[in-house]
């Protein structure tokens, strides 16, 4: 029996136009099939190894086994340790799975409101406005997400520091090994973090969401969700970390929409997980208006990452720009599918998509698959992509300064990370996704050496 | 003083013999000038010394005081004292050239790297603040040849095979990498192999002996003054045909 059904979302609680969204989102899920690997958005994917039943969404009614102490503990350090390196920071929210436990306002946040939902007092409808309608992993969120992250920036705002939100998500047993029998629940812990960025006309503001885990082994599925809206002329530089653990899926939605000559600006990392997928979808809504996709990931061991992304044109003059970088090894492999829209009336749209992906190891795979859909006539458009092992010349020229081969092709591959991670929208951040990624990639050598 | 010592070198590129028995011994100190018209396998000549991946020697010896480079990986040979200025240095996206430096002179002396590139740069009047970029990325051909010799500068290789080096630098440029060049030679004693195909290279950098390259032989040598004869009569007296690929 799946622990996902109704009685169990409005159990969650909250005000009432929340808990009827639950539980008419959970009516649909009963009702909604899983996506399947037939359908174009979910090619070359595992998602049909994904069971339902093999999970149960956290937080659960009763009271969490002991075991998550040593987890919780862990999520702790980890904030901690993020907290050191984003010192100058405007505010933090911490949450495990989903719900927030803590919550650090900076005065520089002046005006400008974080927190949990509560935050918006008893505003209504605060959800699905930038994502309408999806498929039953988004019905999933919509129905078991215990609170909602809210940054709301107020008209004409601005902030110079970043918000930053954790989302540690409590990692369940190994399917290698029994652990310790502590939890006695079989089912791995599903959780459900849910995001709204709100800018408000003529306002400015930065917001790092990292979505952690326990390292190392331990099932778990978290389902994130975030909506992002800039206000007219409003400028929101938002960058997302994923490092769960090796066992855990990470399939997670990031919605975004920018009104007239606004600025959007995303970045979403992923190298933790064992299925890590990432869409993007980006509204060009206002003319004028501005979206730039970054995207990046590092594949080591079994791991599948997935990118999507949608650049959407739904007004004249506006402006996208994708560039996604990513890198297999070992037998890791990677799936990145781009779609640029210009829809009627979007005329002299510039929209740009570039794909890179090296493949490190023979055992390792990449595709990419970008794609077109225009419907106007007066526009410029471009993609392009590359698959492929490390340059040779490039390694040559190192070499022929007396560099190694092995060390050469680590500081080509931190290089090809390092041209995309210092085009970072929230600078603050690049110093720790440098470390993350030198970390795996000398995990990675070490194994392979 | 160090010694370079290249015997019957023959080498091939894409399955074709190119370099077809070249012999030449640059010690410390001196500057050697390969001139050859355009398709003579001066380039060839130059990967075959470092070490290029499909460039094959498939006779021939080429030694740094007395340790055997053929067979050696490019990084080898680099460590034995040989560097390589590139006719096109390569751009390598996010890899600063102090970082690639760093790495290349090893821990104990990569705390000096950042202070010695500065020095270099200034040395050469090339801009600081392409220090900063990715190596060879965004710089122009004058600029990357500038960083080439800037590299160069810091690594203090015992020989540097300098290909075109003159290529994409105004005569102010060429002036002052030549300068660099020359002062090297008593600084510590570097040993000059420059692969040109224009003569005006020699007019900054004073050569100690010219050599002429056609068809993957060497087929003249001299003192400078053959550069002077050369730009008279061209390369057709050696049998080249003027301006043959």
């Amino acid at each position: 029996m799946s622990a996902f059904g109704p009685e169990r979302a409005v159990a969650l609680g909250g005000p009432a136009w929340l808990r009827q969204r639950r539980s008419d989102a959970a009516d649909e899920l009963a009702v909604m099939p899983m996506p399947s690997e037939k359908e174009e958005l979910w090619r070359y994917t595992p998602i049909e190894e994904l069971h339902l039943d093999d999970y149960a969404p956290r937080p659960s009614p009763g009271s969490d086994p002991a075991s998550d102490e040593a987890d919780r503990a862990l999520g702790a350090a980890y904030v901690q340790g993020l907290a050191a390196d984003l010192p100058a920071r405007a505010a933090l929210v911490a949450t495990i799975d989903g719900r927030p436990v803590s919550v650090e306002r900076s005065a520089l946040l002046g005006p400008v409101r974080v927190g949990g939902l509560d935050v918006l007092g008893t505003e209504e409808g605060v959800l699905g406005g930038v994502l309408a309608g999806g498929d039953a992993l988004v019905r999933l969120n919509d129905a078991f997400h215990p609170d909602v992250v809210v940054v709301d920036v107020p008209e004409h705002a601005v902030l110079d520091a970043p918000i930053v939100i954790v989302h540690w998500c409590t990692a369940g047993l190994s399917t290698q090994g029994s652990g310790d029998g502590a939890q006695t629940d079989a089912r791995a812990p599903a959780c459900f973090p849910r995001t709204v960025v709100r800018l408000g006309a003529g306002s400015s503001a930065q917001v790092v969401e990292v979505v952690a885990g326990a390292p190392g082994a331990g099932r778990g599925l978290v389902v994130p969700i975030t909506e992002l809206s800039a206000g007219d002329g409003a400028q929101l530089s938002y960058a997302a970390l994923q490092v769960l653990g090796t066992e855990v899926w990470h399939v997670s939605r990031l919605a975004a929409v920018a009104g007239r000559d606004a600025t959007l600006r995303t970045f979403t990392v992923g190298l933790g997980g064992a299925y890590d997928r990432s869409r993007t979808d980006a509204l060009a809504d206002g003319p004028g208006s501005r979206t730039e996709l970054r995207s990046a990931y590092l594949g080591t061991g079994s791991q599948v990452h997935d990118v999507r992304t949608l650049q959407d044109h739904a007004a004249p003059r506006t402006t996208s720009d994708l560039l996604c970088k990513g890198a297999v090894a070992q037998r890791s492999r990677s799936v990145y599918s781009g779609l640029i829209r210009v829809r009627r009336g979007a005329v002299r749209t510039n929209a740009f998509q570039t794909n890179h992906n090296l493949v490190l190891d023979e055992g390792a795979h990449a595709d990419s698959v970008p794609n077109l859909d225009i419907e106007e006539n007066d526009v410029r458009c471009s993609h392009a992509s590359t698959v492929g092992p490390v340059d040779e010349d490039q390694r040559y020229y190192l070499e022929s300064r007396g560099i190694p081969p092995s060390r050469a092709e680590q500081l080509i591959v931190l290089g090809f990370f390092d041209d995309i991670v210092q085009r970072s929208p929230v600078p603050a951040l690049v110093g720790r996704l440098r470390r993350e990624v030198v970390r795996r990639l000398a995990a990675v050598s070490s194994e392979d050496g | 003083m160090s010694l370079l010592e290249v015997e019957d070198l023959h080498a091939s590129a894409g399955g074709r013999e190119i370099v077809r028995g070249v012999d030449l011994r640059v010690a410390g100190g001196e500057v050697h000038v390969v001139m050859g018209p355009n398709g003579s396998g001066k380039s060839t000549l130059a990967h075959a010394l470092m070490g290029r991946p499909g460039t094959t020697v498939t006779s021939g010896s080429i030694r740094v005081d007395g340790t055997e480079l053929v067979g050696l990986p490019a990084w080898r040979r680099a460590r034995a004292g040989l560097f390589l200025a590139l006719q096109q240095p390569i751009e390598v996206p996010g890899v600063l050239v102090e970082a690639a430096l760093e790495e290349a002179v090893g821990e104990d002396a990569a705390g000096e790297v950042p202070r010695r590139l500065r020095e270099e740069a200034g040395a050469i009047g090339f801009d600081e603040r392409f220090l900063q970029r990715a190596l060879n990325v965004d710089l122009s051909g004058g600029e990357r040849k500038r960083n080439e010799v800037v590299q160069l500068g810091v690594l203090r290789p015992k020989f540097a095979v300098l290909d075109e080096i003159d290529s994409g630098l105004d005569v102010d440029a060429v002036r002052a990498v030549a300068r660099r060049i020359e002062r090297a030679t008593s600084e510590w004693g570097l040993g000059v192999l420059a692969v040109t195909h224009f003569h005006r290279l020699l007019r900054e950098l004073r050569a100690d002996r010219v050599h002429v390259l056609v068809g993957g032989r060497l087929v003249a040598s001299g003192g400078p003054e053959l550069a002077e004869e050369l730009e008279r009569t061209g390369y057709g007296a050696y049998g080249a045909e003027e301006g043959a690929a």
